[in-house]
């Protein structure tokens, strides 16, 4: 296959610009604001995409176009404008600052804290990093070892080239086009992604990341995440990262899909960090994402999130337990502080025989926010002794903060087992008190109770993440105490 | 929607029927605006996400019975709590019946809502609470407050123990093809006042039959009601109960609901704080089979300090039939130091009876103990081996099981007479003796 440059790219666009209709501004590479059939064949165009996935694309469009956005979620904002926004913009090859001295002193305040190293957080800040082939080298490597089990761990753009017809086969099988209103929107326009298929009966040895390619996450305002666990076979994914990422997108409606074949499991870690606006509540990302997964027999799905940032939430990641036998979890902590609003939970479809289901959430609301659980336990009339448990925490700091739980149970099947439970409660003053007396200082304090409080779900982590992710709680909780 | 039609037609006939002059009149009017352009509630509501009305809504409803039925006591002695002396406000087909009925002036008002509307001496008493506390959003009871007319009216002066029970049934005697009748009733109990009241809705025949009540209750400083509804009608019967409870300082106000029949049971049932430590009591047994449908749709609006409210649902379903409960427990910023406690089992009998559970908590303080419960289960399997190896055949021994999980709710029954009552049809509906009364 010849290279196909950059320069092709251009020539090619300048070429289809009369086609289409519609101007191209070359020097930056974005495409004009608004979104049309046009520009999600561009995008599909850009990405060189088959043509059964710009059909795809299409119908996903035509979809949207005829869905209302939705309003039932507890959260109050100012709907973004789908037309002003600009749906295409290639990944920047110039670096933002040429040294770390140019950087937001406070988000290098934020990196010490987490213990971030200093390439690292040259590369999360977007600084022009020259060791970064120290980097690639260990992607590389990782790469290798990957392969020779006959992992595929890449772009979800490069996958849809190389490994078509697995793509072809799964995507929207778990989140389908017209599923809603922000995943139909994904659909068609999502840049880029992970994709990542796990072969029969293997089990990944080390835990993928999409950190590895941070240098391509720069590009997702409409991620697309598959991950397919063949029969048998094991992986544990990490989406993310702990460090605060100051990006100015407003919107991010990402989809994320999981397939957990026959015997294999999945566990999918999230840290999100986005930027959750000033402390008067201005700006912030939207995080509004679908994310789901799909057991097969005796297939068990993992999800644990941590969400400390976006000045909205909106996500339910959800287990469809098809399979017999099959087991969903569901570990959360939200944090909300300022004007953070956050509306989150996971839905529980059994439809299998014995499948089990476990959901732990905790909220933590601070300041002026809200936090919401919003789930759903849904029991079929096949699923016979479906076994639900699920623990609802609310942790409130202040009164002017909220916390809520929506918590829907639907059964339909007499032998199936279900409890909910939901509590809410502040940090007790006797407590602070305590840890005073010992010489904790009231801030420790509270970082102390708050990481008591979340144990459950932190435990979950995978060790480094688990880490990073306490330190991440008391930042987020930062002069939330008084 | 063809009853909708009707019914705007049936507001004009009923407008010339009533005094159109009076602020009441504006009330009516408004209430029937508001139903108008809302309609009668559809499964896109949120509320109503789990109860459909549209196959009750096909029947052809009369509005008001074409002519007054009389009903012999002895046929309807049974439902009456008749071991013990009561107050009686009983009306056939929506009219008063004087004649089964024992109403009271004499130190308390238990009376007639008709007599209340019209008479200009109750005016000062309608203008402060007529329709103060219930949600002038919600469609189905704006549509009860446009047609309100009849009903019952008591009025419980300050520090008055009332020492009978006060009976309130509305009978249906099927004279008419379907029936849609819409009682109205204002209860106002004076300060360190005590009263104890049951309410019931029977239907005598099988004709469909569409009751939309509405009930409003003021709790003054420090009083204690203690409310008793059952729900324990033919299959044919539907019920639309809307009940909203005020309570003032201090005061205890109970509210026990025992749905073991009808064709599709709603239970709107709020409670609004309006002074500090105040106690509120939501308990409820659902018992159905068949096709049956009971939906309970609580609130407890916490608005102030130091309040209490304890919610606890029971629900056995078999059959085919489905079970609803959504409690939703609100709590204000200013309402510190709450201690709300929600509690709803439930046990699915057969295949193909369903449950939808919502429990919800919306909390803006800081200081409260809140929590909520929710099970879905059945019969524990150990216990029935334990009694069946003792001799217990299966049948009384699911019974037993059952009997016991609803106990927690019978127990706290305040007359004994109603409490030997919901016994013994608890022991009828799951077909044994008891071989025990309480």
């Amino acid at each position: 296959m010849s290279k196909y440059t950059e320069d092709d790219l251009k020539i090619e666009l300048e070429n289809k610009e009369y086609e289409y209709g519609f101007y191209t501004d070359i020097e930056s590479d974005t495409f004009p604001v608004g979104l049309n059939e046009d520009i999600v064949r561009a995008i599909s165009k850009k990405k060189e995409e088959p043509e059964w996935m710009t059909d795809w694309r299409i119908e996903a469009f035509r979809a949207w176009e005829q869905m209302v956005e939705p309003e039932w979620a507890n959260v109050h904002y100012e709907k973004p404008k789908f037309q002003d926004i600009s749906y295409y913009s290639a990944p920047l090859k110039k670096a933002k600052y040429e040294s770390l001295d140019e950087v937001d002193p406070e988000l290098l305040e934020t990196f010490k804290k987490l213990g971030i190293s200093i390439d690292e957080q040259k590369m999360l800040s977007g600084v022009a990093v020259d060791i970064v082939m120290d980097s690639v080298s260990v992607a590389t490597t990782f790469k290798k070892t990957l392969a020779e089990k006959g992992i595929i761990f890449c772009s979800i753009s490069e996958a849809i080239k190389e490994h078509s017809e697995l793509v072809r086969k799964y995507i929207g099988s778990v989140v389908p086009q017209k599923d809603n209103f922000y995943a139909a929107l994904n659909s068609a326009v999502f840049s880029d992604g992970s994709f990542c298929y796990i072969p029969k009966g293997v089990r990944c040895p080390m835990e993928l990341s999409t950190y590895f390619r941070i240098n391509q996450a720069g590009t997702g305002q409409f991620e697309r995440t598959l991950v397919i666990a063949d029969e048998g076979s094991y992986v544990s994914y990490l989406e993310g990262c702990t460090a605060p990422s100051r990006d100015e997108n407003q919107l991010h409606a990402a989809v994320v899909e999981l397939i957990a074949l026959d015997d294999a499991e999945i566990k999918y870690s999230t840290v999100q960090n986005w930027f959750p606006g000033n402390k008067e509540g201005k700006g912030g990302v939207y995080n509004f994402v679908t994310k789901r997964g799909l057991c097969e027999k005796n297939a068990k799905i993992s999800w644990t999130q941590v969400e400390t940032g976006s000045a909205v939430t909106w996500k339910y990641p959800s287990c469809i337990l098809k399979g017999d036998n099959s087991v969903g979890e569901f570990y959360s902590i939200a944090v909300t502080n300022n004007y953070q609003q956050a509306d989150t939970g996971t839905k529980m479809i059994h439809l299998g025989k014995n499948t089990k289901s476990t959901i732990i959430s905790k909220g933590i609301s601070a300041g002026k926010s809200q936090n919401s659980y919003r789930g759903l336990v849904q029991i079929s009339s096949r699923a016979d002794n479906a076994r639900n448990f699920s623990q609802c925490d609310s942790l409130l700091m202040g009164n002017n903060c909220g916390a809520h739980t929506f918590p829907y149970i639907e059964s339909k099947n007499p032998s199936a087992k279900i409890e909910h439970e939901a509590t809410t409660s502040k940090i007790g003053e006797d407590q602070v008190f305590y840890c005073n007396q010992r010489g904790i200082p009231t801030e420790k304090a509270i970082a102390l109770i708050v990481n008591g409080f979340s144990k459950e779900v932190l435990n979950k982590l995978p060790m480094e993440f688990a880490v990073e992710a306490q330190k991440l709680l008391e930042i987020s909780l930062e002069g939330s105490v008084g | 929607m063809e009853l909708k039609e009707k019914l705007i037609s049936s507001f004009m006939a009923f407008e010339e029927r009533v005094d159109v002059d009076s602020d009441l009149h504006d009330v009516r009017t408004e209430a029937f605006k508001n139903f108008e352009n809302k309609g009668f509630p559809t499964k896109k509501e949120e509320a109503w996400k789990y109860t459909s009305l549209n196959t009750i809504l096909k029947n052809d409803f009369s509005v008001f019975p074409k002519k007054e039925n009389a009903v012999e006591f002895s046929e309807v002695k049974k439902y009456f709590i008749h071991e013990i002396d009561t107050y009686k406000v009983v009306f056939v087909d929506g009219v008063f019946s004087s004649f089964l009925s024992s109403t009271t002036h004499d130190g308390l008002d238990v009376c007639l809502m008709s007599s209340a509307l019209t008479k200009p001496k109750y005016k000062m008493v309608i203008d402060e609470y007529f329709n103060k506390v219930a949600n002038k959003e919600e469609s189905l009871t704006s549509l009860n407050t446009a047609f309100a007319y009849e009903g019952a009216y008591i009025n419980i002066p300050r520090s008055k123990v009332v020492e009978k029970p006060i009976e309130i049934i509305n009978f249906s005697t099927g004279t008419e093809a379907a029936l849609l009748v819409q009682p109205r009733n204002l209860i106002i109990v004076g300060e360190n006042a005590h009263v104890q009241i049951i309410e019931r809705h029977q239907s005598l025949n099988d004709n469909p039959v569409l009751t939309n009540s509405v009930t409003e209750i003021f709790v003054q400083k420090r009083a204690i009601v203690d409310y008793y509804k059952i729900q324990n009608d033919n299959l044919e019967a539907s019920l639309i109960d809307n009940t909203y409870i005020a309570q003032k300082e201090q005061s205890n106000a109970s509210v026990h609901t025992f749905s073991f029949g009808g064709n599709l049971t709603r239970n709107n049932l709020n409670f609004y704080h309006q002074g500090e430590h105040i106690d509120s009591t939501l308990k409820g047994i659902t018992i159905i089979e068949g096709k049956q449908h009971v939906d309970h749709y609580t609130l407890v609006q916490h608005a102030t300090p130091n309040c209490e409210s304890h919610q606890n649902y029971k629900g056995i379903f078999d059959d085919k039939s489905t079970g609803v409960f959504n409690g939703k427990i609100y709590v204000e910023k200013e309402a510190q130091k709450t201690d709300a406690f929600q509690q709803n089992n439930n046990i699915l009998l057969s295949d193909k009876a369903s449950i939808n559970a919502k429990p919800q908590l919306e909390i803006f303080a800081d200081d409260v103990k809140c929590s909520h419960g929710c099970t879905i289960g059945q019969l524990d399997e150990k216990a029935m081996f334990y009694m069946q190896s003792r001799g217990i055949p299966q049948k009384e021994a699911k019974a037993l099981l059952m009997y016991a999980f609803s106990n927690e709710v019978i127990e706290s029954i305040k007359i004994p007479a109603m409490k030997a009552r919901i016994t013994k049809i608890i022991a009828m509906k799951l077909g044994v003796n008891m071989g025990f009364d309480l």
